[in-house]
């Protein structure tokens, strides 16, 4: 494994009486691009603003290979930042925003025009240097910002909900544009968002906080498929939670009705909390199937129908390409492989944290 | 119709009080006491005595001009640093004497330093030398900049305000220290307000002469008094008119020179 590039040692973070981060423990890797996932309050904007200098933690170090950055001042570091409204310098033209950096920094006239130019063509906005920023629309205003950020050649690319302020087509748009930029530019991206769908498309690496910490990290793939708590599984896309009873390994009770899963290691007769994606819901007729229910709403929603069905004394949240009408009665079924279980928090303290590993 | 008979009243007060009287300067300005057709009332300006009050003048606003931005500025930037409800606290104790007639203010100040007013009894008090800046240049300095400091503050925090968090972040982020990120970002941001700040501080300076009068205590002469004494002692209205007419070209150069930068229209340039 290769060392860190950024790390956090034990941060944490209080405002106002207020905890915001607890002792939180993050590894970021070069030319990762790591997403920072949350809802608004979970600490994921502070932890950003920590690595790029605008706040100092209360106790804990932050670590920029190796080295201790966390009294060093925004303007010392490695990495640049992309804020949420632009941040442009309206007194400036679109090239003089480019320029700010490098004019700091002192460098020539022709290396700072031959970097606008190049900045410029990397966001798809060749010819604009004569603009003023107001007249250009909010994508576009977000791509100089971007443009004015990497001419610096930083490390590491902090970008704090950059998208959010766009629509849903340009959001779609730019995220791809993003991907392309992270793997052109081969640098470290940090990206935070609340959105999940946002995190699952571009990310290597997903960090899901809630009140200042770190629910679960990994791939998408993991976080999606394989949530390690009720939250997670909440907050990253629709999922039926349900109260249940480890009978033993492989064995899950669910609504008195026994199912066979592949998890091991939660001990015979434990409550747990199941997790099972809309999508992985298996709808049969009458008569087959598990657990009998009866549908009571449907929804077109163009790719799918999304139906509750009443099972169990519980509304399943299901996804599926069959139509079944309100009143039909079906008979619920799920793969072992699609059961997802996790531990039950034991307060509401632990709830918060999670489950660390 | 409609929405523009709104506007009626309006166009009857400027025509009653703006332009009717502006139409009288004009006419008085530019006719001799027959009613004949003269440039000497303009010309006037060019004698030794008015060249040196009109000069005067020009000096004394422009350095109390000078002196209202150097306190306003980073008093409008602490302003800007303090927390919202904070601020706008400080702001209203900033207005607050402006409700006060300024006359009032202005002649409190004239007793405040007096020879023997109270300022000089209290450093008396305490064994230390008097000040005696009344009836002098500094006097007058002192009372314009006084009362119109607030004319500066105000606009050049309004258009601090405005600037972002995430705008002053954004320049430290791409390499610039404190220093360069007042220079580069922050003060060209707020050249708004300060061209609307040096307009509404220089322009009563120029012309004031009730601050002379009571704080000059008529030793310091200014274009004001110049023009008040041919309305009131020698009652010669056209040579007052005529003069009026000269600081008014002197105040739209100036006014033309500010516009140039002004372009956002910030604040209440005139």
């Amino acid at each position: 494994m290769n060392a860190p590039l950024i790390r956090l040692d034990k941060v944490s973070k209080t405002f106002d009486g207020t905890m915001v981060l607890d002792e939180l423990e993050l590894s970021i890797k070069e030319n990762e691009f790591m997403t920072l996932l949350g809802p608004s309050g979970c600490g994921k904007t502070t932890t950003l603003r920590i690595i790029g200098g605008f706040e100092k933690p209360d106790t804990g170090r932050v670590y920029f290979e190796g080295t201790d950055i966390t009294d060093l001042a925004p303007n010392k570091r490695q990495l640049n930042t992309v804020f949420q409204k632009y941040a442009l310098f309206s007194h400036m033209n679109i090239a003089e925003n480019i320029a700010f950096g490098l004019k700091i920094k002192g460098k020539t006239k022709s290396y700072i025009h031959d970097k606008i130019k190049y900045a410029l063509k990397l966001v798809n906005l060749d010819g604009y240097e004569r603009r003023s920023v107001t007249s250009l629309s909010g994508g576009q205003q977000q791509r100089i910002a971007i443009a004015r950020a990497i001419v610096n050649e930083p490390r590491v690319l902090l970008l704090d909900e950059p998208l959010g302020a766009l629509d849903l087509k340009l959001r779609q748009d730019m995220q791809y544009e993003l991907i392309r930029l992270k793997n052109e530019l081969g640098i470290t991206f940090i990206y935070v968002t609340h959105d999940q769908e946002e995190a699952l498309t571009m990310s290597d690496t997903i960090v899901v906080m809630n009140q200042g910490y770190i629910q679960q990290m990994g791939t998408p793939e993991d976080i999606y498929n394989e949530p390690e708590n009720a939250f997670v599984a909440d907050f990253i896309g629709d999922s039926n939670i349900i109260d249940s009873l480890m009978i033993e390994d492989k064995l899950v009770e669910i609504f008195g009705v026994k199912f066979p899963c592949v998890d091991t290691g939660f001990g015979r007769n434990q409550p747990v909390d199941v997790v099972i994606r809309p999508e992985d819901v298996e709808l049969h007729p009458e008569g087959e199937g598990r657990l009998p229910g009866v549908v009571s709403h449907i929804i077109f929603k163009g790719v799918h129908y999304e139906m509750e069905v009443m099972a169990g004394g519980f509304e399943w949240l299901v996804h599926s390409t069959v139509c079944h009408p309100v009143g039909a009665k079906v008979g619920i079924d799920v793969d072992p492989f699609n059961i997802q279980i996790m531990k039950k928090p034991e307060s509401e303290d632990e709830e918060a944290v999670g489950v660390n590993g | 119709m409609g929405k523009k008979s709104l506007a009626a009243p309006y166009i009857v007060w400027m025509a009653g009080f703006i332009v009717i009287p502006l139409l009288f300067v004009f006419y008085y300005g530019l006719t001799d006491k027959s009613g004949a057709f003269t440039l000497e009332n303009l010309a006037a300006i060019a004698s030794p005595e008015k060249v040196s009050a009109l000069l005067r003048s020009l000096k004394l606003s422009v350095l109390s001009t000078a002196i209202c931005l150097l306190l306003a500025y980073p008093l409008a930037m602490i302003l800007k640093g303090l927390h919202v409800k904070k601020g706008s606290f400080v702001v209203f104790l900033f207005i607050l004497p402006m409700w006060m007639n300024f006359l009032l203010r202005t002649m409190a100040w004239q007793t405040l330093l007096d020879r023997n007013g109270v300022i000089n009894n209290v450093l008396a008090f305490f064994h230390l030398p008097g000040i005696n800046i009344i009836n002098t240049q500094a006097a007058i300095v002192f009372g314009m900049v006084y009362n119109f400091l607030p004319f500066m503050v105000l606009p050049i925090y309004n258009v601090l305000i405005k600037i972002g968090d995430d705008t002053v972040e954004a320049a430290r982020d791409l390499g610039a220290d404190g220093v360069q990120t007042f220079f580069r970002v922050i003060f060209p941001l707020s050249m708004p307000g300060i061209v609307s700040g040096i307009t509404m501080v220089f322009v009563p300076a120029l012309t004031t002469f009730v601050i002379s009068d009571l704080l000059g205590g008529g030793m310091v002469l200014l274009i004001g008094n110049v023009i008040e004494q041919e309305f009131t002692f020698t009652a010669n209205w056209n040579l007052g008119s005529g003069l009026s007419l000269v600081l008014m070209v002197f105040i739209l150069i100036s006014m033309v020179l500010f516009a140039k930068y002004d372009k956002d229209g910030e604040g209440a340039a005139v």
